[in-house]
């Protein structure tokens, strides 16, 4: 892989919930511009893994982490890092949609602008605008944008919360599972708009859909029990994988 | 026709004692309003809008005790609610998580020493600091403002009012604490996923979701304050008649649990007696008002807001 | 748009300052709210403990002690308990296995009214019922139906509460032994939830032991030992009231050495009951 391209990397990364060792040493570099899936049976670690990349992991109460990620070069667990900063360059879309209950269409998008009181309102309307646009969204909630957050549909709502995330300009965008709480034409939606984020961000995604990795991602790390059992291009992992048990779980032997 | 097997026999005994409930609120209510029948249709409204306190010339009227009442509770939730939702927010959003039981069994403590003891406190304790370092300094150098004027001794409606924001920390407290946890996570991972400060999460995130809820916790405490006894009276300072009308903090007052709990068993006259039995017929509409919308609203709140979770 | 007017003046250094300054502030306000709790423990010993002896425990009122007090304490927690105890208890069972309806929902929210009650109220309505009314003298009885009334909507909450905590299969198992729906209530359902309901009843006894305002319109105080349940009593609450308001170095000793005594008694009874229910909560686990 051409190491200039790094966004980001995760290096001998290991976490803990109290005893529990949830992640093992993991080692995983994310070129600018692709989107990397990550897959695995429930309970590996795939969730826990993205939440280390923008420090949601500690929000537990028991979490421990070591090893380092790396944000263009630059550790985002350094000491002198705020968590905050972080958050800001790497967006995240959650499993479950959950826009902000007491927010407008608006408000949920602009949300994260305003904490920052870098923007003022001529500029917010038209971020919002360009934000709503982007998810793909702008054309079904225009005349709505007063309306709560949460008065429309679920795969809508998912939407919205990748607008929230792009709003902020982020580098990196992680989304958790961010279809397997929606229909399947949500799912489709939501899954166009991946590929499409790629010309701007660079994309990790989780799932466990393996059609869903294989139609969307550049690359794929399969993880196990906390460890990553293979990464590499998903065409490799799909068609060739080294791993033996890589193929026994894309060919849904266990899952 | 209702077959009498045993379980119809036994569910229809325990609906009949279960009506318990109803007959101590009408219970009440009749004893108060029969009771109070004598001031009432001797005084008319002058009962609630004068000030008079005096069996000699057969002058009774409320209106000291009723201002008295919700001076000291206003003076409870100014300084008991931020307090209580800075505890609520602490336990919840803040303390380590080995601790926060520790902190929250403290708090529930408050709840469980009994008021006369917080009377007693207030009486020999609390005065005094309330005396030499809220009322001397407010009062040498405010004094000239109305609020501030007079001759303070520290038995009087300030006192009271601070003896009553303690108080009412447990209930707000706990209920607040209660809501702000009813609050789902997704809410506060959505917020800190887009950079949101721990403070900006529970600012803008967790107490604009819970407001509502907390809300019904203040008036809550707002019932509680109202309807308090014996640490008010104790330090209060019963002044009855004209003189209770309040006027400034460091004045002695009247509360109308306060006026019936120092003056009911003293009554000379049964107009007098009547009299105090209107009193309480007063706090009790005040007090069935502020717990009824305090129900309403809890309940809406812990319902709707804590099954909209998932 | 308040919010963005709020917030767009905020740099982050001032964002961070902020929240650093409202994590002080509200640990402030946690421990602003501990220091009456202690203050109130620390005076009340310091003050109450050189009263504490066996004649301060045993003794009439007539030379100050507290012997009637305690007594009469104990008596009105005795008589209470009697009236209040079953009536919640069947209260809260009905709420909780029939409660489905508007009528239960009516008391529901009636107990939740009265939960919040002044207190002083209820002493006004017993004095009339019974002082004047029934017996024409200070009692006990008068003192316990006052005391009763807050004591039922506390024991009806806890009964129905723990009730509801009881799994369903245990009643269901009940049931298709073929035992009545009344049998499986009181035999299985009942005791099934014993913890939760002890729980709720010592803490009832201990609200209502240290409750002054029902019992000083009803009881009246007595210096001397429990006389027969029509005649006035004592009781430590209103001793303690009453002591206080003396001039007397003697009495003001008398009034801080019951406090102690029942702040032993109700924190002795809130301390235990937390125990016992956190070491069930975790067996269950």
């Amino acid at each position: 892989m051409d190491n200039n391209n790094i966004k980001m990397q995760s290096v001998d990364l290991n976490a803990w919930f109290g005893t529990k060792q949830a992640l093992k040493d993991i080692n995983i570099s994310m070129k600018a511009n692709t989107i990397t899936a990550i897959i695995g049976p429930s309970g590996c670690g795939k969730s826990t893994f993205i939440r280390t990349l923008n420090r949601m992991h500690e929000l537990a109460p028991t979490a421990k982490l070591t090893g380092q990620i790396l944000l263009e070069g630059q550790n985002i667990y350094d000491p002198n890092v705020d968590p905050v900063m972080i958050r800001r360059r790497v967006g995240m879309v959650f499993q479950k949609p959950n826009p902000f209950p007491t927010m407008s269409i608006y408000d949920n998008v602009a949300a994260g602008l305003k904490l920052t009181g870098a923007h003022k309102n001529k500029n917010l309307d038209e971020i919002v605008k360009h934000s709503l646009q982007q998810a793909t969204l702008w054309e079904e909630v225009k005349d709505d944008l007063k309306k709560p957050g949460t008065s429309i549909s679920g795969g809508q709502q998912q939407r919205l919360c990748i607008a929230r995330a792009i709003a902020l300009k982020p580098e990196v965008i992680f989304m958790d599972e961010p279809t397997s709480a929606l229909d399947p034409i949500a799912s489709a939606k939501i899954e166009k708009l991946v590929v499409e984020l790629k010309k701007n961000y660079t994309v990790a995604i989780v799932t466990h859909n393996m059609q869903q990795a294989s139609r969307v991602s550049d690359y794929t790390a399969f993880m196990y029990l906390g460890s990553l059992i293979e990464f590499g291009a998903t065409k490799d992992i799909f068609e060739s994988p080294k791993n033996q048990l890589t193929e026994r779980y894309i060919t849904g032997e266990f899952g | 026709m209702i077959k009498l097997t045993g379980d119809n026999i036994f569910k229809t005994l325990i609906a009949i004692i279960a009506a318990s409930a109803i007959i101590i609120i009408l219970l009440n209510t009749y004893v108060l309003v029969t009771g109070s029948t004598n001031v009432l249709s001797t005084s008319g409204v002058e009962f609630i809008t004068g000030k008079n306190w005096d069996p000699a010339t057969s002058s009774f009227g409320v209106l000291p005790y009723i201002l008295g009442t919700l001076l000291t509770s206003a003076i409870a939730l100014l300084v008991g609610v931020p307090l209580s939702l800075g505890i609520a927010i602490f336990i919840v959003e803040m303390a380590p998580k080995p601790i926060r039981t520790t902190f929250s069994y403290l708090v529930e403590m408050l709840a469980a020493v009994p008021s006369v003891i917080y009377g007693l406190w207030g009486l020999f304790v609390l005065r005094f600091w309330v005396l030499n370092y809220i009322e001397i300094p407010l009062n040498t150098y405010l004094g000239w403002i109305p609020l501030f004027s007079g001759n303070p001794t520290g038995i009087d409606i300030l006192t009271a009012g601070l003896i009553l924001a303690i108080m009412i920390i447990p209930t707000v407290a706990s209920v607040s604490r209660e809501v702000i946890s009813a609050v789902p996570n997704s809410i506060r991972e959505g917020a800190y996923g887009i950079g949101a400060t721990k403070w900006e999460v529970i600012r803008h995130w967790v107490l604009n979701y819970g407001r509502s809820g907390i809300f019904g916790a203040v008036i809550l405490g707002l019932g509680r304050a109202i309807g308090e006894t014996m640490a008010v009276t104790m330090v209060i300072g019963n002044a009855t008649g004209p003189r209770a009308m309040p006027t400034s903090l460091f004045q002695q007052g009247q509360t109308l649990p306060s006026l019936i709990a120092n003056g009911f068993s003293d009554s000379t006259t049964p107009l007098q007696s009547s009299a105090y039995i209107g009193a309480g017929l007063v706090l009790l509409a005040i007090s069935l008002l502020i717990n009824i919308v305090a129900h309403v609203m809890v309940t809406r709140v812990l319902k709707v807001k804590g099954g909209a979770v998932e | 748009m308040p919010l963005s007017e709020k917030l767009n003046l905020h740099s982050y250094s001032l964002r961070k300052f902020k929240n650093k300054f409202f994590y002080v502030l509200c640990l402030i306000c946690l421990i602003i709210a501990i220091v009456p709790l202690l203050s109130i423990l620390f005076e009340v010993i310091v003050r109450g403990a050189p009263a504490i002896n066996w004649q301060f425990l045993t003794g009439n009122g007539l030379r100050n002690n507290i012997g009637p007090a305690i007594q009469g304490t104990l008596i009105l927690i005795g008589l209470t308990s009697a009236i209040g105890i079953p009536i919640g208890i069947l209260t809260g069972v009905y709420l909780a296995e029939y409660g489905n309806n508007k009528y239960a929902t009516w008391i529901r929210t009636i107990n939740d009214i009265l939960t919040g009650f002044p207190s002083i109220i209820v002493g006004i309505t017993a004095y009339s019922l019974i002082v004047v009314g029934l017996t024409g003298t200070f009692s006990p009885m008068a003192g316990a139906v006052a005391l009763a009334f807050i004591m039922i909507p506390i024991v009806a909450r806890t009964t129905e509460e723990s009730l509801k905590l009881v799994p369903n299969s245990v009643r269901e198992a009940s049931m298709a032994l073929g035992i009545h729906r009344w049998r499986t209530t009181l035999s299985v359902m009942l005791p099934s939830a014993k913890g939760g309901l002890i729980t709720g009843i010592v803490l009832a006894i201990a609200r209502i032991a240290g409750e002054t305002a029902p019992i000083l319109l009803t009881i009246l105080g007595n210096f001397y030992f429990f006389q027969g349940l029509n005649a006035p009593i004592d009781a430590l609450p209103l001793r303690i009231y009453l002591s206080s308001r003396s001039h007397l170095q003697i009495e003001q000793t008398q009034a801080w050495g019951a406090a102690l005594v029942l702040i032993l008694i109700v924190l002795t009874l809130n301390i235990c009951v937390r125990l016992a229910s956190r070491g069930r909560n975790k067996g269950t686990r």
